[in-house]
């Protein structure tokens, strides 16, 4: 058995499962597989053909992949915002012709050319926009139908302007350059349509216009709940489309300077796949830049190879139609899979040994009694959920609650309630500082500072990247309670960095060192990570010597101590090593020892499991959360110790009637005052030993 | 204005065919000679046998666009077999059986994997054509054996005088009128194209009838490309890349048989075929180039979509994400 716990414990500790779940989670998992297909394509076509893949050949590819990967952008855009353009092989064709009409024909000057043949592709863009945009039509059937008119307008000209154009010559060096000239070293197209990728990276991942496309195509109803001009974005998508695929056109027209009738005939269906292909969703909301590129690379090189290993033109429309259904199977299936793969594989459980629990029976300090039984009920019914309460120099009780503002009750009688502010997140713990603000731990939001004129102001929300961790964990998650040493910095629990805050206890299943205590300090107004790895840090509290803090991780069952001063700074010793529950908030006592909540008590069960983490990722897998086993929350104690670790009393309302469940307390002038994170009250006890004038404010801010 | 707005869809069409009759009857000599009417009806006969087959699935809420392409591979393949020395009979189970294949693929794509209809047969119909390129035969037309004079008969026989194009388009239509109305399936098939949550819900095998109802476009496409090969004793693969089968969901929109599913019939769909046969007799007649119209008709397809969009607005409830 020990020799298995060894196995665990070691296992566990190298092996970091929770690693998958937390690149799953990332957007750019999205993209590995299309890079694991391009990487398969080319390794396939070197192989095959090794002089296929040398400067000579790769310079030709790229330079026909330039325009090609314009009219993959272009498609990219609009299915962004959940529509599809498929005029853009008969726009791609019309840019061509009119390109050449209007340099040989016309004879314009070549700034007048370029200018002419957007226009024209901005002009069937239009027309996409209006229909599918204002009118609302079927992008589908309408670009569909745009594609044969504008297909036939082609042929039109083609009938009218082919002889002139073949036999013209075109005296403009201008003319040439875009199709047989090198900038940078590479080839113009190449050159045009990375910069237009990085622009258009830029624009969708920073700009508002680009978050407006992404919404639009995210959910289109929520979109224009929001007050986004649905309509106009779609359309605009349209007309960038048709734009970039005229330019595109042109681009041809200077490389070839040849009017064909087979000019960009199925080119939308290429340029489709490899829009899929690279991972863009149909549907709209999921796509980049980025994905184009690599989906447009990879058909390109297929295509290409294709023809060159001298296959028939059956065969290559036989692949093209093959790769286009996979691509969108995968996409299909991808889609509509990974959240379940997500929540499979994102709760990764780990080994815990937790020492025995302290029995509660009679005789043990920890036994039960029924102490806290004539609290008075405060609120009753009036709060939902005052996870911390604090009370200020005239006596009036300050909570927060699970809607998000801090309500204030009344002295003396506490029977009137106001808003006192109105936050938005979830307010956890709180503090005055020397000047009297309150300071509140906000899960969802962070550190904020509630100024006596009752504005609520940000003191920070971020803090240092780790750099070696996956998911972001500079933003603040769950912050959960703070304390603020004598010169004023501000030290604060972030329960765990894997969960949101209505997801705590699912933490618990995990047991991981998730958390971390992190310091914000307002002469500097910075922020960084003091402490790492804590098993969900939950509540702190200064020590009496203003150079320590204690603080208690919940699913450790374990209360510690931190030196940020003196001799012994930077050290961290353990407290209490072994509570019989889970230790929540911390708070001083009138009599220099310390208040400590316990949330609930710990369970043989529980305790067990915490040993078996193959059990507990079998059920996060398996069975739905309702069902999973989960720390008891429901009845806790109060528990007071003095600095050395050592319980001097514990406070229990045994039959559960009063006040069962405790998240916080707070001694002030003669009376605890209790809160819940589930309650509907707030509790009030008499002590008959405390110090009837001792309140908080006074021990931090008057004693010095 | 009070009495046009009661009138349908197919009312409007119908009346704008015959109006355009009487327009080119009056205008055009030799329009409305009971030859010239023959004539116009046989030519858009198979133009409405597929109407049918796209009618059908398209009021099940999907569409098929491998329709032509699977035609005209699995007819051409069928054409080959025979070439090559293998019995008609045979030779044309085998390509029903091919396109069978086919059609069910692309159910199974569409009502298992979820893929929008629209791109699963677009894809199919690449793969398919290329696929009869690649392996099935190696040129673009494929003639019609010399002995086969059964199946020519199909095509360019007659039916007590009247075209048997003209006749297979009336069975064909009699046939699906009589699914659709008077079968268990058929209904089905309509309840699953009004409202595929709440088929499901109330018990109706919605996967099994979106199978059915590929399978059945696909056999009534295989009569239709039988029906083209016998007329022209050659059937050319090349139409799989045409526009063709944009006008087959012309005729199904201009019809009335709206794009969200479960409303229309085969009504809709003949008087679809008669409109588009009226306008390209008459087009063809008054000369006009065939570029020129293409443009037409894709104005009037617009046209008809706009239209179909207005009466038939798309249901946000039932609308599913990706459904464009």
């Amino acid at each position: 058995m020990a020799l298995t716990e060894t196995y665990l414990r070691w296992r566990y500790r190298l092996v970091p499962d929770h690693l998958a779940g937390e690149i799953l989670s990332k957007r750019w998992i999205d993209n590995t597989i299309p890079l694991f297909i391009l990487l398969l394509v080319v390794a396939a076509f070197s192989t095959a053909m090794p002089e296929f893949f040398n400067a000579a050949s790769v310079g030709d590819l790229s330079r026909q992949w330039g325009e090609f990967a314009l009219l993959v952008l272009a498609l990219m855009i609009v299915m962004l915002a959940g529509g599809i353009d498929l005029s853009v092989g008969s726009t791609f064709a019309l840019g061509n012709i009119v390109a050449l009409a209007l340099i040989s024909v016309a004879g314009w000057p070549m700034w007048a050319v370029v200018l002419g043949t957007l226009a024209c592709g901005a002009a069937v863009g239009l027309v996409n926009g209006v229909l599918v945009g204002y009118l609302r039509l079927r992008a589908f059937l309408t670009t569909l139908v745009t594609l044969i008119i504008v297909r036939a307008i082609v042929d039109m000209l083609l009938l009218k302007y082919s002889v002139a154009i073949a036999g013209g010559f075109i005296d403009s060096d201008a003319w040439y350059y875009p199709g047989e000239g090198y900038l940078l070293g590479m080839p113009f197209s190449v050159v045009v349509a990375g910069v237009l990728a990085i622009v258009i990276h830029l624009v969708f991942s920073r700009s508002r216009a680009g978050w407006h496309v992404l919404a639009v195509g995210g959910s289109r109803r929520s979109a224009h709940n929001v007050g986004i001009p649905v309509k106009r974005v779609i359309c605009s998508t349209y007309v960038i489309s048709g734009i970039m695929a005229a330019l595109a056109g042109l681009l041809f027209a200077s490389r070839l300077g040849g009017a064909g009738a087979d000019t960009g005939i199925g080119l939308e269906v290429t340029a489709l796949t490899a829009a899929v292909l690279g991972g863009n969703s149909l549907g709209g909301g999921r796509g980049s830049a980025a994905k184009a590129i690599i989906g447009s690379v990879t058909v390109m090189i297929m295509v290409n190879g294709l023809v060159r290993i001298g296959v028939s033109a059956g065969a290559n429309s036989l692949l093209l139609g093959l790769v286009l259904l996979a691509a969108v199977a995968i996409d299909v299936r991808w889609l509509k899979n990974r959240h379940k793969l997500l929540s499979k594989v994102y709760v990764s459980p780990t080994f815990m040994d937790l020492p025995a629990a302290p029995e509660t029976d009679e005789g043990s300090i920890y036994a039960v009694n029924d102490k806290l039984h004539p609290v008075e009920k405060i609120g009753l019914d009036a709060i939902d959920g005052p996870e911390d309460v604090i009370l200020d120099e005239d006596d009036n009780i300050y909570a927060g609650n699970r809607t998000g503002d801090i309500i204030r009750f009344f002295a003396p009688d506490y029977t009137r309630q106001e808003v006192y502010a109105h936050t938005g997140g979830r307010p956890l713990g709180m503090a005055f500082d020397r000047a009297g603000n309150l300071l509140v731990c906000i899960g969802g939001m962070g550190l904020y500072r509630i100024t006596k004129a009752r504005e609520v102001e940000r003191l920070t929300d971020e803090t240092n990247r780790s750099w070696l961790s996956v998911i972001d964990d500079s933003r603040l998650r769950l912050a959960d309670d703070l304390d603020i040493a004598p010169d004023g910095r501000v030290f604060f629990s972030e329960a765990t960095v894997r969960y949101e805050m209505h997801e705590w206890p699912v933490d618990c299943l995990e047991s991981r060192g998730n958390g971390r205590i992190i310091c914000y300090d307002p002469n500097k107004g910075k922020t960084h990570t003091v402490l790492k790895n804590l098993v969900f840090p939950n509540g702190i509290c200064m020590s009496h010597d203003g150079q320590s803090f204690f603080f208690a991780e919940t699913w450790g069952c374990r209360v510690s101590r931190y030196y940020f001063d003196g001799p012994k700074a930077g050290t961290v010793e353990v407290v209490i090593p072994d509570l019989p529950g889970y230790p929540d908030n911390i708070n001083r006592a009138s009599d220099g020892t310390y208040w400590l909540a316990i949330v609930g008590m710990r369970t043989p069960s529980l305790d067990l499991a915490m040993r078996m983490p193959g059990f507990r990722r079998r059920m996060a897998r398996r069975i739905a959360p309702d069902e999973w086993l989960y720390a008891n929350i429901n009845t806790g104690c109060v528990v007071r110790f003095d600095e050395t670790g050592r319980v001097l009393e514990t406070l229990w309302d045994k039959g559960g009637e009063n006040h069962p469940m405790i998240t916080s307390m707070r001694e002030h002038k003669g009376h605890l005052y209790i809160g819940g994170i589930n309650n509907n009250r707030i509790g009030r006890l008499k002590l008959d030993w405390a110090d009837p004038d001792w309140t908080g404010s006074q021990s931090y801010w008057r004693r010095s | 204005m009070r009495v046009f707005g009661r009138l349908s869809q197919e009312q409007i069409v119908f009346g704008l065919a015959v109006l355009l009759c009487l327009g080119f009857a009056l205008a055009l000599p030799g329009f409305l000679t009971a030859q010239n009417i023959l004539n116009l009806v046989r030519s858009v006969s198979i133009l409405g046998i597929l109407g049918v087959a796209m009618g059908l699935v398209v009021i099940g809420r999907g569409i098929d666009l491998s329709l032509v392409a699977l035609m005209a591979i699995s007819v051409a393949w069928t054409l080959q077999l025979a070439t090559n020395g293998m019995p008609m009979g045979l030779a044309l189970a085998l390509g029903l059986a091919f396109s069978l294949a086919v059609g069910l693929l692309n159910g199974f794509l569409v009502a298992y994997v979820e893929i929008p209809a629209i791109f699963a047969t677009l894809a199919m119909g690449i793969a398919v054509y290329g696929f009869g390129r690649y392996v099935m035969f190696s040129l673009d037309v494929v003639y019609l054996p010399q002995d086969a004079e059964a199946f020519r008969w199909l095509g360019q026989g007659r039916l007590l005088g009247v075209p048997t194009p003209i006749c297979m388009f009336a069975l064909v239509s009699f046939l699906a009128f009589l699914f659709l109305r008077y079968t268990h399936q058929g209904r089905y098939l309509r309840t699953v194209g009004d409202n595929l949550a709440a088929a499901r819900i109330s018990g109706v095998p919605a996967r099994p009838v979106i199978l059915m109802q590929y399978m059945i476009a696909a056999t009534i496409g295989f009569v239709g490309g039988c029906v083209t090969a016998a007329s022209v004793a050659s059937m050319n693969t090349r139409v799989a890349n045409s526009t063709m089968i944009y006008d087959v969901i012309l005729v199904v929109v201009l019809g009335g048989i709206g794009l969200s599913g479960g409303k229309g019939g085969i009504r809709n769909v003949i008087v679809g075929t008669l409109l588009i046969g009226v306008l390209l007799n008459g087009m063809t007649i008054m000369d006009i180039q065939y570029t020129v119209q293409n443009v037409i008709k894709g104005v009037i397809l617009l046209t008809a979509i706009v239209i179909d969009t207005m009466l038939n607005p798309r249901d946000e409830q039932t609308a599913q994400q990706g459904d464009i």
